[in-house]
């Protein structure tokens, strides 16, 4: 069973992503603050990292930064979500080197797909 | 300071530096008619002289006070532009 | 009131008369200072109201003691009047200069002119000050005496008589009622500039009793004993005084010494310059209180000879003004005459004491406080300590005018106290005169010679006083201190055979001239004093640029209307910031601390806390007391052209810097506008998006159907409150749109504002109810209606409270609310004691989603503060950031009654 850690930190839809990935057959664990993000990668050795761009705490950009910049961490699939418009915003992450970038809202289908076609699956 | 003053002044400022000069003087004028009587030396003239010094010197005093009340409210106005300089 | 000839009027009716007229006086002075509150004071500082305030010069001493005088010299008494005469009809020399500086330089006291002009130096406010209090308590004595004995007079059987049950209590009684009035209305403001309304209305009325009591008293004795001016003069001619004897050097030197007494005895000086301040009212006094002054001397001599005529040989020809109606059968008038006399003495005493308590309470109280508790200016109450030391200041100095009274004796050695007081305060007249006119003037010459004078004037009048052997040795009066003989106290330097007085006058004005003038030749001034020497004497230069006392400090305005706040009181303060910051084009309360306003507010607290306290306190926080070398050069280059035209240079680069300034705060402000701009578009979307996806993503989840009923309960629920939280956003967003373009509807109707915030705070409650807040309010100042709209004003007050609740992040939460009403505006605060928000936050806190940080976002979208902005401005007021408060603040303004079309 493949592991997933949600970084959200707006309840109802760290729940409704949570869901519906259970439901698939995912393990999910979630934290809805950025300053504990990359402890709980290092922890929990996630197969797949979904991550808001917009965190309490630690902006989803310099998580991702960091996340590559460590070498233990640096092939890990990151999906990145935000609400925010999507131009300028896709382009700082992409740079960052996130795996995929989503803008909400999101069809339940189409965050299903990326997650399975993250993983390779 | 050296701001720039003409050198003849128009009639009615020429006026009111006459009439600060003359408020400038009228006390050295009290003062000496106020100590005129010391010339007089009532100590050692005879006759009774309390009565007529004590008239001339109330008569100066209203003088003096009619003067000064003449001259105030010409002096009042006078904004202090051309004043710095005596 | 009828009293027979020889029968001492009820003393009980005497009681109750001047009861009666205390409380006349204490209702004018709170009548006054009731009408000066309301504005509607314009007649209180008329140029009449001025002149008759300067009638403290007549004390009781003048009153009761010209006639005395008068009998015993002849025409001598009149030195006394003719002196100020010359004074005051030469205005333009002297007073027309000093009001000018007192006005410019906000003084508050003779002590503070001398101190400010000679470098706000702190040891010449003491050194004026230990002299004054020195100088004044025996002629404070002197009053106390002349009451309680024209009590006496009343009190006993025979018009002669001084027996008083109980003379001492009388007197106390006098000195705690005198000192409850000048507390009452003396000490009500700090500011020496604010003029104590109560206290000057109440001497103008005793001035006017005076005056016409003095007058009944005359014209009963020329037309009433005798018949007319023709038989008075005959009877003149035939007295004791028909002719008198003039002392030349006597006429010479009393006429000098009442002159300079004139503007340097404390209570002159604050009554003329502290008080009045206005060269226009100085213009009419100039004539005004000659004339007033030869009204009172008028009828002095006639009642001298009617009284020593009539009266019974060894009858006090002090209390003739009493004794004759009295004896006369003339009880009113002698009732009359009583009050005169009163009024003479409290007039004084209460002058003096507030002048004299206010040199104590700025010269010696608030330098010993400040070097105690350096720290005070930022955290003390400095307000309510300098208040204090002027209360406790006044009862100090009537329980020392008291104490001497009791020690002397009631003697009358207090009799000639007067002149001995005059000579002593003329002591002040060089360094004052050399100060305003001479440039050269120092420190240390004025520090000689007042300290040369005061020594010359104790040793040669005022310790001779005591008696031969009172306060100095007989044998030292007969050969001199240790045998010297040119050092007797009263044939100095081996002048013997001189009047006593002329000789003490003589000395002291000889001595201490020389020494103030030598000292000031000899030593070289320093920066500070160099500054406000050039400052008074050329100060009818309107636009002279000095070099600025201030301008390498560096100081945070936002720390010095702090400590404004401690002194002027924080409405004051603030008003005074504000309108600083509005003159420098800028919004808000705080200045940019220039030079200039550095130096405004300085003069601003010296009307307070007088200059020496000022600079002391302003340098604490500029940090540095002296001037810098570049300026010590400016001072010392005194060539006209180049000081001129590098102060225009500069003052022309001032401006130039903050044009540029204030243009980079609008660029900055503008292009912060249009990243705004973009990122309001880019927040809306977001704000907009999040509330979406839930929806989305659970509509869709339900959709698929198979699920547990609770689950479906769950997830429906979601999709509800995130389309509430929708609906309340786009709420906003049209709510902020409407407000912004002015159309809004607004309903207007009386609202109470206590109401108002109880419903808000029962409404905001429910944000982080989990914290339990301390309210602080004052509930009667908040019983107030305005004319506005009540719902839009109270989502206001939600909002604001609401953040406090939010935001607010001490452990002990507390917010005050403060309501005031000034000028037809109410302002409502909002202070909590969290941390605040940063200076360079302030700014942009009232725009749209300008959360202060994504941490602390605790629901809502950022358009709260904007719309508070909006709504205020729709219902003409305004909401701003008060800084300097100790936590986030925030003042609504808006006017009491709102008319249907505003601007």
């Amino acid at each position: 069973m493949s592991h997933v850690l949600l970084i959200e930190d707006e309840p109802n839809i760290a729940e409704a992503i949570r869901f519906i990935l259970t439901r698939d057959g995912w393990s999910v664990s979630t934290l809805d603050d950025g300053a504990a993000a990359v402890a709980a990668v290092h922890d929990q050795r996630p197969d797949i990292v979904i991550l808001d761009l917009m965190l309490p705490g630690r902006s989803g950009l310099e998580i991702v930064e960091s996340l590559r910049a460590d070498p233990a961490t640096h092939g890990l699939p990151v999906l990145m979500l935000t609400a925010k418009g999507a131009g300028r915003e896709r382009e700082a992450a992409e740079r960052a080197g996130v795996s995929r970038f989503m803008t909400k809202p999101f069809s339940n289908a189409d965050i299903l797909a990326s997650v399975r076609a993250l993983a390779g699956r | 300071m050296a701001r720039r003053v003409p050198l003849f002044l128009k009639r009615r400022s020429y006026r009111r530096r006459r009439l600060r000069d003359a408020a400038r003087l009228l006390p050295v004028f009290g003062g000496f008619f106020f100590l005129l009587p010391i010339l007089w030396a009532p100590e050692q003239s005879p006759k009774p002289d309390t009565a007529p010094d004590g008239v001339y010197l109330f008569v100066v005093w209203f003088l003096l006070i009619l003067a000064a009340a003449a001259l105030a409210p010409g002096l009042d106005g006078g904004s202090d532009d051309d004043d710095s300089g005596t | 009131m009828t009293a027979g000839p020889d029968t001492g009027m009820p003393f009980n009716i005497l009681v109750l008369t001047c009861v009666t007229y205390v409380a006349l006086l204490f209702l004018v002075a709170f009548v006054a200072e009731r009408r000066a509150g309301i504005g509607r004071a314009r007649w209180l500082r008329s140029p009449a109201v001025y002149t008759l305030s300067l009638s403290v010069y007549c004390t009781a001493w003048t009153f009761y003691g010209a006639v005395g005088y008068a009998a015993r010299s002849g025409l001598e008494f009149l030195t006394i009047y003719l002196g100020p005469t010359l004074v005051f009809i030469g205005w333009w020399w002297v007073l027309r200069k000093l009001v000018r500086i007192g006005r410019k330089q906000r003084v508050t006291s003779i002590a503070d002119l001398i101190s400010s002009r000679f470098g706000k130096s702190n040891l010449l406010g003491v050194i004026v000050t230990l002299m004054a209090v020195v100088a004044m308590t025996p002629y404070i004595a002197l009053q106390l005496q002349s009451v309680t004995q024209s009590f006496g007079v009343f009190a006993s059987g025979t018009p002669e008589g001084w027996a008083l049950p109980n003379r001492d209590a009388t007197a106390i009684w006098v000195a705690a009622g005198l000192a409850l009035f000048s507390i009452l209305f003396g000490t009500r403001k700090l500011d020496a500039k604010e003029q104590h309304h109560g206290v000057v209305t109440a001497i103008a009325v005793e001035a006017v009793v005076k005056l016409v009591a003095l007058l009944a008293v005359g014209s009963f004795v020329v037309w009433g004993l005798a018949d007319g001016p023709s038989d008075i003069f005959r009877r003149i001619s035939q007295s004791t005084l028909a002719d008198w004897q003039l002392q030349p050097d006597r006429w010479f030197g009393l006429m000098f010494v009442s002159a300079a007494a004139v503007i340097s005895l404390p209570r002159m000086f604050h009554v003329m310059v502290v008080e009045g301040g206005d060269e226009a009212h100085l213009g009419r006094a100039s004539w005004a209180f000659p004339a007033y002054l030869m009204l009172m001397s008028l009828f002095i001599i006639p009642i001298a000879v009617m009284g020593l005529e009539r009266m019974p040989t060894g009858a006090n020809p002090d209390m003739f003004v009493l004794t004759l109606p009295l004896h006369e059968g003339q009880g009113a008038l002698a009732m009359l005459a009583f009050l005169g006399g009163f009024s003479s003495a409290t007039s004084m005493v209460i002058v003096e004491a507030i002048a004299l308590a206010t040199m104590v309470s700025n010269h010696v109280v608030m330098p010993v406080w400040l070097r105690l508790r350096p720290d005070v200016a930022m955290t003390g109450d400095v307000r309510g300590v300098v208040l204090m030391a002027r209360r406790v200041s006044i009862i100090a100095i009537l329980a020392l005018g008291y104490g001497y009274y009791r020690l002397s004796g009631g003697s009358a050695a207090l009799a000639s106290i007067g002149l001995i007081a005059f000579v002593g305060a003329a002591q002040v007249l060089p360094a004052m005169l050399g100060g305003i006119f001479w440039r050269g003037a120092s420190r240390f010459g004025a520090a000689l010679g007042l300290i040369v004078g005061l020594t010359v004037w104790a040793y040669t009048l005022f310790l001779p006083s005591f008696g031969n052997d009172g306060m100095i040795p007989a044998h030292v009066f007969a050969h001199g201190p240790f045998g010297i003989g040119w050092l007797r106290p009263q044939a100095l330097f081996g002048v013997s055979g001189m009047d006593p007085l002329v000789h003490a006058i003589v000395w002291s004005m000889v001595l201490n001239a020389s020494a103030f003038a030598l000292g000031s030749i000899f030593s070289f001034p320093g920066p500070v004093e160099r500054m406000q020497g050039a400052a008074f004497v050329n100060v009818f230069d309107e636009d002279q640029t000095g070099p600025q006392g201030w301008a390498r400090g560096k100081a945070e305005p936002e720390t010095l209307l702090m400590m404004a706040g401690r002194i002027l009181g924080e409405e004051a303060a603030l008003a005074f910031f504000e309108a600083e910051a509005r003159r420098q084009g800028k919004a808000g309360f705080l200045p940019d601390a220039t030079p200039e306003f550095v130096e405004l507010l300085e003069r601003r607290l010296a009307g307070s806390v007088g200059a020496a306290t000022a600079h002391a306190m302003i340098s604490q926080i500029v940090g540095r007391a002296a001037v810098t070398v570049e300026e010590l050069m400016a001072v010392a280059n005194e060539t006209a052209q180049i000081m001129e035209y590098s102060a225009r240079l500069e003052a022309q680069q001032d401006e130039l810097t903050r044009t540029a300034r204030q243009l980079r705060e609008a660029n900055e402000k503008l292009t912060q506008l249009s990243i705004q701009k973009d990122a309001f578009l880019s927040q809306i979307s977001h704000e907009l998006r999040t509330p979406m996806t839930s929806i989305r993503a659970f509509s869709e989840i339900l959709t698929e159907g198979d699920l547990p009923p609770t689950m479906v309960a769950q997830y429906g629920r979601i999709i509800h409150d995130e389309a509430i939280r929708l609906t309340r956003l786009l709420d906003d967003l049209l709510d902020l749109s409407v407000l912004e373009n002015g159309t809004v509807q607004l309903n207007l109707g009386l609202a109470n504002v206590q109401t108002l915030l109880d419903k808000a705070l029962a409404a905001a409650g429910s944000t982080r109810p989990e914290r339990s807040f301390t309210i602080l309010r004052d509930l009667p100042s908040e019983n107030i209606f305005v004319r506005t709209d009540a719902d839009r004003l109270l989502q206001v007050f939600i909002n604001l409270i609401s953040n406090a609740r939010k935001y607010c992040d001490n452990p002990d939460p507390e917010l005050k609310i403060a309501v005031r009403q000034r000028a037809g505006r109410v302002s409502v605060d909002f202070i909590d004691n969290g941390s605040g928000i940063p200076k360079e936050s302030q700014a942009i806190i009232f725009e749209k989603f300008a959360r202060l940080s994504d941490q602390s976002r605790a629901g809502g979208a950022g358009l709260g503060l904007a719309i508070c902005r909006e709504v205020m401005a729709n219902l003409g007021g305004s909401v701003s950031y008060l800084p300097g408060q100790g936590g986030a603040a925030f003042r609504a303004t808006l006017p009491l009654r709102l008319d249907r079309k505003v601007a």
